[in-house]
């Protein structure tokens, strides 16, 4: 007998899992989030997923990664990872407070928190929202809007994450490394939520690995809110590396006061589709954003960074790096936009995106976009894709140096303009090993 | 037997003839400087003698060492002992002095059997030959040629060839954009570097550097070919009666 059972739409999946769960998910018992909930399932279904046409999509198929039977019913915490599995992520000579997330939710167990300063706290977001509830209350769904439909799923769906919360004038001496690991067995449907909040004149650094356990096709849908209150100084991390079978779209809304200095790394090794979208608003004067990127698509991976910094006041500089190594059929896309707020005199907002193909079948697409309404501001964006450049090849080889080593030489010494800003010397060192071992030298 | 051999070399760029038929031959211990007006074919030649893959040879042979030359790659000519100073050194941002320097020598030394240098004799090694083109010691830990000076570049390409101890050193203008006192640094250098087994291929456009790298041989090249030669004094008769003279009256000495 044929099958008649129509297909679900993805979306009424959802939408039927969500009514089913009610009540469940996250603080049941806290109105508030579950008024944001109910709000945030029925913007989803009016947006649905983005079809191949919208221009936000338009160089990444996340439709073809979405098509698959996730499993999108909440699932418990994942038992099987031992601490040797932790072991084996964590960046050897850092000393950090480790905290582990496994398929989104926060391992008490696994994680290796040591004495954090007075008053920091780092908690599983659920926990953490019962624990903390004014605290969470006032932040959450703060920065991050459901006008974009993963946001929107996010926070429709949303079990547990990360809660970080470092009190003013608190100074982390140690970084704060997530280790988020995957381990399913079957197709899932993650979605982790992140808040993280660093109170004003407080210093912090957050460093994100990770990897995939299993032999599943995984997709992550993760939303991380950070507020940086004036005058904290943060840095964060994010290494990028589950894997061909892991799918990723995160999204990351960080909203700055005045006189913060934000700087934010995301470096993407390996992946199935992986997309970033990171949105700074640097909403107060006297703000530094940076913004570094390397990612080096191999295989079929697909890395797609669309970066937005929305400059809404006066004094401010953003400064932003993004570099790719595409090889095989890697593919890339890299969307900055800069918007730059009429009040926002004085600005000075620079973008460099720099892209190399290796092989004629790996592909880039690059589309800086500026969009200013203030008259007295400094702003400059530069894209290039390119092949290696021969000369300097050609050089290297007149000096005895074989093509291969002299390819590696000129990819790795590419890749350092991102690498050598990394301030944590364990974790550059790690990076820069890793970089060595794609490149061959 | 003679360092390098070059036989009727016609080589071509695109669809465009640039070498038509070029004679040369040069022994151990010699200077030969080739001069010529822009667009004869000078730079060219450099370029097919270190292995540039735009252009195509269409005839004729070189020899070096008695070997196909032709045949070797790059960075093959350059672990047999053939070095080019550019004309136009490209800058590698990203890539330190010290690495591409240890880089280098260590695939010399590999080819030759010999083992790596260590960190120490490396160090000992570079200051020595920087000192030969006063290149200043601080310039190790940046990236090759970013920021440098103009005569910081080519006094690069003199250090580099102080520290790879070609056989057969070719130097593409050297002098080119150079001030007088860079000029004598260089040529200093280079002097300093003569010996009864390495050979030169001084290419310059003007005169002055044979004041103070003077040469066994000088050989004049007009549209692709060496159509005089002569020892050093021809250099001086040229400056005084320019290129046009040996366009009207071809003779090989």
């Amino acid at each position: 007998m044929p099958n008649t059972v129509k297909e679900m739409r993805l979306e009424d999946r959802f939408v039927s899992a969500f009514e089913m769960n009610v009540g469940r998910t996250l603080n049941g018992t806290n109105r508030k989030l579950q008024d944001l909930r109910q709000t945030a399932i029925e913007r989803f279904r009016e947006l649905g997923f983005p079809s191949p046409k919208a221009e936000a999509w338009k160089y990444t198929n996340i439709g073809k990664v979405l098509k698959r039977h996730y499993s999108v019913q909440l699932a418990a915490p994942h038992t099987g990872v031992s601490r040797s599995d932790v072991e084996r992520h964590l960046i050897p000579e850092m000393d950090a407070h480790v905290v582990v997330l496994v398929n989104g939710r926060y391992m008490r167990d696994l994680s290796d928190l040591g004495e954090l300063p007075s008053g920091v706290v780092v908690a599983g977001l659920e926990d953490g929202s019962r624990r903390y509830a004014d605290l969470v209350n006032k932040y959450f769904g703060r920065a991050a809007k459901d006008d974009d439909v993963f946001t929107a799923l996010n926070t429709a769906f949303t079990l547990d994450g990360l809660f970080v919360f470092v009190p003013r004038g608190k100074v982390m001496e140690k970084p704060l490394h997530v280790v988020s690991l995957i381990a399913a067995n079957d197709d899932l449907f993650l979605q982790p939520r992140n808040l993280i909040v660093f109170e004003e004149g407080s210093q912090a650094r957050m460093v994100e690995t990770g990897g995939d356990l299993g032999a599943a096709h995984t997709f992550t849908n993760v939303v991380t809110e950070v507020f940086v209150g004036s005058r904290a100084v943060v840095e964060m991390y994010a290494v990028q590396d589950d894997g061909p079978n892991a799918s990723l779209v995160s999204n990351i809304e960080a909203h700055q006061e005045g006189e913060s200095v934000l700087s934010t790394f995301t470096i993407t090794l390996t992946g199935e589709v992986v997309r970033n979208n990171l949105t700074v608003v640097p909403d107060g004067e006297h703000c530094e954003t940076h913004l570094f990127g390397l990612f080096l698509p191999i295989g079929d991976t697909h890395v797609d960074n669309h970066t937005l910094v929305d400059h809404a006041k006066p004094n401010c500089m953003s400064n932003e790096l993004y570099k790719g190594v595409l090889d095989d059929h890697g593919s890339g896309v890299f969307n900055g936009k800069v918007f730059v707020r009429r009040d926002a005199q004085k600005t000075n907002a620079f973008q460099e995106n720099k892209t190399i193909l290796l092989s004629e079948t790996a592909t880039m697409n690059s589309k800086p976009e500026l969009e200013i309404y203030a008259d007295d501001v400094k702003c400059s964006h530069g894209a290039t894709t390119g092949q290696l450049d021969r000369e300097a090849l050609f050089y290297l080889r007149s000096r005895g140096i074989p093509e291969k080593e002299a390819r590696g030489m000129l990819l790795h010494a590419f890749a350092r303009d991102v690498i050598d800003e990394i301030k944590i010397e364990p974790l550059r060192t790690l990076l820069d090993r890793r970089v060595s071992e794609r490149f061959g030298w | 037997m003679p360092l390098l051999e070059v036989r009727n070399l016609h080589a071509k760029i695109e669809d465009q003839e640039i070498l038509k038929g070029v004679d040369l031959t040069v022994n151990p211990g010699e200077i030969h400087a080739i001069m010529g007006p822009n667009g004869s074919g000078k730079s060219t030649l450099a370029a097919v003698l270190s292995g540039r893959e735009e252009f195509e040879v269409t005839e004729g042979e070189v020899l070096y060492q008695g070997e196909d030359l032709l045949e070797m790659s790059p960075d093959d000519r350059s672990l047999a002992g053939i070095f080019l100073a550019f004309q136009y050194p490209v800058e590698l941002p990203g890539v330190s002095m010290n690495n591409f320097l240890k880089q280098a020598i260590n695939e010399q030394r590999e080819h030759r059997g010999q083992e790596p240098l260590s960190a120490g004799e490396f160090l000992k090694m570079m200051r020595e030959r920087a000192a030969l083109v006063e290149l200043d010691p601080q310039l190790m830990s940046r990236a090759v040629n970013v920021g440098f000076s103009g005569g910081e570049k080519k006094r690069n390409e003199i250090f580099q060839l102080a520290m790879l101890e070609p056989k057969l050193a070719i130097l593409d203008e050297t002098d080119s954009g150079l001030d007088i006192d860079a000029l004598r640094i260089v040529a200093d250098g280079v002097n300093s570097l003569r010996n009864d087994d390495r050979g030169f291929v001084v290419i310059t456009h003007y005169q002055r550097l044979l004041d103070y790298i003077i040469p066994d041989l000088v050989h004049v090249m007009v549209d692709g070919k060496i159509v005089r030669s002569g020892n050093k004094d021809l250099a001086f008769e040229l400056e005084e009666k320019g290129y046009e003279w040996v366009r009207s009256e071809p003779a090989v000495v």
